[in-house]
């Protein structure tokens, strides 16, 4: 007994099994989001489904199944199912939300009579109330009608892409180029509002102001000009896109007929006729659409490219802040503050700071930042555009600094241990050649301790990128419908607000009424988000072995 | 260049100097010039009352048991005991007549003309081009030609050169421990200085690598001013003009270096070289 303590066999055994299970419930939890993260996208076959409810009257379904599960016990008793046999229940997704009320049913195996995989089955994916399933029965364009199913779909195949092609265009002129104008209109209705103040201060004369504004009329009227032009190509383009319609029977109690736009139709397939091949294509095409567009019908649907932008755009900014910040903290204590109580006092502060709470960050950033420092450059500089306030709200900028201050701690401990690892011998060589201690620290010290320095700076990225809790006070929104970055000068918007890719999982997830249909949505932010700071860390870490490669493959 | 000023010195003489007794023919000029040195760590007094003079282009080694202030005396002499603190100092250090810890001396001007090579070697993670080139760069050279012939210079006269030419570029902490001591030579010679101080520059390596070092270190007092620390009393031997017997930080001897193995005036020398402590 006592041989096995002193050989401490059973200490190694449970260091070993604490590991395993660290790892075991990591993996656990990767494998669990990673599943049901890149299945959500996956085209599943639609079942037509006959089956008698529990009054006995026959009804039917067209979906795809969303879930399987072994019925609960009460339901067997209430249905009179055996109790002791395993009996499985479905949960269908039928769509049709405006017709059926519910997008979901669940239908128990026993009541089923009838389940088939109808090959021209379809699946419609829309701007609007989400799925659709049901027959295409009609197609109608300006010149063409075709009212059998297999014209109907054919012509539909030909179109769609046509249809869609000139609504993103449509799309293009209205974001972009009226976009573009609309912000010109707006920033020159700002600049005769502030010439107006400084009319009213007597810092400008009266004919001066009379000959601004005239100059202001004509290019607000040449801006007129440009997009009555642009409307008319837009309204041109409607027209023509509104005369595209097709026809969808559904099965519903009443077997309704539903005409809709074929620009409403964001992609349609038939996944019980596709080949493998096929049912690839329609994957790979939901990705990409998840990645890079924009958010539809209330987060629910549609890519979430604003929240990775605005996630890596806010996580480079504050990067970009909190590591020489942290960095030239450290190297004050570590290299010329005086050791000594004082120092120390400071230190366990940064140590105690890294474990404050994020939303006590996020109420100073708020108070600080937004109110304090953000009110003031508005009242400063932008007077003309209150009350409407420009950085005296959150916007991307605040909830950057937030998140840099949150971070602050972490690269000035990470800096201040490699600051400490540089050996006294090779500061002394490079003071002992004439060096002053600054030409030591910035020559030879500093890139010695970059490898270090660029831990901390992996670690802040990892929480500030996981960070959600302060956003949400300091600028995140649900929707965001200005980028932070566009074609406009001066380009980068720091004032705007942003979205998060964190933000936008509880807001999808959590903050919804349809909570069955947007799982899967949860999933797939949530690999993305830990993809994303995969990626920002695998960067900084290859980053910094080649920095270590340069110099550092001493064998001895 | 420094100005010759030996009248300076000689000015002092009259003081109680160490200078060997037999001024033999090899003795050339002052180059340092201590007098009642006394230096304190806090409370702890590391030298008492030390004076010395020590010879231009001449080797002159330190010798004594740990903890005797051999050390702290060669760091003394290009201040890199500033770096420390509470420490204190009494006495003066002269170099070429000039008094080193008077008011308004540049410690960095100091230290390009007093070299400093390290018990442990301590290249910089850089280059071994960058290494060497690092003195006359920190010094605002930027012409690349010239920097090449600093380099080259230096290696060779470090006796590196053929060993690195083809691997300038390198890392080099990918040098092996003697290469690097050499090339921290290198690095210091590179600055043109005229006193180089070595602290035990060879305790960290093998026989053959030791070897190398006190032939380069032989070669270099043509030009050089060296004064050396060392644990081991045969590489004093070997190598040096001239030697020093420090104990509990005091000097207790210093005379050529045959007159002093051969025939120590002291009780202590004696019994410290024949191995009777330390």
């Amino acid at each position: 007994m006592k041989r096995i303590f002193t050989s401490g066999d059973i200490f190694i055994w449970m260091t070993g099994a604490f590991l395993a299970l660290c790892i075991l419930l990591i993996v656990g939890m990767l494998l669990l989001i990673s599943i049901n993260g890149f299945s959500f996208f996956h085209p599943t076959d639609i079942h037509y489904i006959k089956y008698r409810n529990e009054a006995g009257e026959l009804h039917s379904a067209l979906g795809q199944i969303y879930s399987s599960q072994e019925i609960p016990l009460d339901i067997k008793l209430r249905h009179g199912y055996d109790v002791g046999t395993l009996l499985q229940r479905h949960l269908i997704r039928v769509g049709n939300r405006e017709f059926l009320g519910d997008d979901f049913r669940w239908i128990n195996d026993p009541e089923i009579v009838v389940d088939s995989l109808p090959p021209t089955a379809l699946c419609i994916e829309r701007e609007e109330y989400g799925h659709a399933y049901g027959f295409i029965n009609e197609f109608r364009g300006p010149r063409q009608h075709f009212d059998n199913e297999v014209d109907a779909w054919t012509a539909f195949q030909r179109w769609h892409p046509i249809v869609r092609e000139q609504m993103h265009e449509r799309q293009t002129l209205e974001r972009r180029d009226v976009g573009k104008l609309n912000y010109r209109l707006e920033r020159l209705r700002l600049q005769q509002l502030k010439w107006e103040y400084q009319k009213g201060r007597g810092e400008l004369s009266e004919e001066m102001f009379q000959d601004r504004l005239k100059a202001l009329d004509v290019e607000r009227a040449s801006i007129f000009e440009a997009v009555s032009h642009y409307r008319q190509q837009i309204d041109s383009l409607s027209a023509y896109i509104a005369q595209f319609e097709i026809a969808v029977r559904l099965v519903s109690p009443q077997d309704e007929m539903m005409t809709l736009p074929l620009s409403s139709v964001v992609r349609a397939y038939r996944p019980n006729a596709l080949s493998w091949w096929g049912k690839t294509k329609v994957y790979l095409s939901k990705v990409w659409e998840f990645v890079a567009d924009n958010p539809r019908e209330a987060n629910a649907e549609g890519g979430v490219f604003p929240a990775i932008f605005g996630t890596a755009l806010m996580v480079l900014i504050m990067t970009i802040v909190a590591v020489p910040f942290g960095v030239l903290a450290a190297l004050y204590l570590r290299e010329y503050a005086k050791q000594g109580f004082f120092v120390r006092l400071v230190r366990i502060a940064v140590n105690n700071l890294a474990g404050v709470p994020s939303i006590v960050y996020g109420m100073f950033g708020l108070g600080f930042f937004v109110y304090l420092i953000g009110g003031s450059i508005d009242a400063l500089f932008f007077p003309e555009r209150l009350p409407s306030p420009t950085y005296g709200t959150g916007g991307i900028l605040w909830a950057s600094l937030t998140l840099a201050l949150l971070t602050v701690p972490v690269v000035i401990v990470a800096t201040e241990e490699a600051l400490a690892a540089i050996p006294r011998g090779m500061r002394e060589g490079s003071l002992a050649l004439g060096a002053t201690k600054w030409e030591t620290i910035r020559r030879v010290v500093i890139p010695s301790a970059t490898p270090g320095i660029m831990t901390g700076a992996i670690l802040a990225m990892a929480r500030g990128a996981g960070e959600v809790a302060p956003l949400m006070i300091t600028g995140v929104v649900k929707l965001a419908t200005e980028m932070p970055f566009d074609g406009n000068f001066p380009f980068f918007h720091l004032d705007r607000k942003f979205m998060h890719l964190g933000f936008h999982i509880y807001d999808v997830g959590f903050q919804t009424s349809n909570v069955e249909a947007n799982i899967g949505m949860v999933y797939t932010t949530t690999l993305l988000l830990i993809c994303l700071v995969l990626v920002l860390n695998l960067t900084a870490i290859i980053f910094r072995a080649r920095l270590r490669n340069r110099y550092r493959l001493s064998g001895f | 260049m420094h100005a010759y000023e030996i009248s300076a010195a000689k000015s002092n003489s009259n003081m109680s100097i160490a200078v060997p007794d037999g001024q033999n023919a090899s003795w050339t000029s002052d180059k340092i010039v201590v007098e009642n040195l006394n230096f304190w760590y806090g409370n702890a007094q590391a030298l008492k009352n030390v004076s010395v003079r020590l010879p231009a282009r001449r080797i002159s080694a330190f010798i004594g048991p740990s903890g005797c202030g051999k050390s702290t005396f060669l760091r003394i002499l290009n201040r890199m005991n500033d770096l420390i603190d509470g420490v204190r100092l009494e006495g003066r250090v002269l170099i070429d007549g000039t008094d080193i810890y008077a008011n308004g001396m540049d410690v960095v001007t100091l230290r390009r003309n007093v070299g400093m090579i390290f018990q442990k070697s301590n290249p910089f993670p850089k280059s071994v081009y960058d290494n060497v080139a690092y003195g006359q760069r920190l010094l605002g050279q930027r012409n690349k030609q010239f920097l090449d012939e600093v380099v080259e210079r230096s290696l060779r006269r470090s006796a590196l050169w053929d060993e690195v030419k083809d691997r300038l570029s390198e890392s080099a902490l990918r040098l092996s421990g003697g290469q690097m001591q050499r090339l921290c030579i290198a690095r210091a010679l590179a600055v043109e200085p005229q006193v180089l101080l070595m602290d035990e520059p060879s305790s960290a390596l093998d026989p053959i690598a030791t070897a190398k070092i006190e032939e380069l270190i032989f070669e270099l007092k043509q030009e050089y001013t060296i004064v050396i620390v060392t644990h081991n009393m045969q590489q004093a031997a070997r190598v040096s003009d001239y030697t020093a017997f420090f104990y509990l930080g005091e000097l207790i001897e210093f005379d050529d270096t045959r007159s002093l193995f051969t025939n120590p005036s002291k009780k202590q020398t004696e019994d410290y070289i024949t191995g009777r402590f330390g």
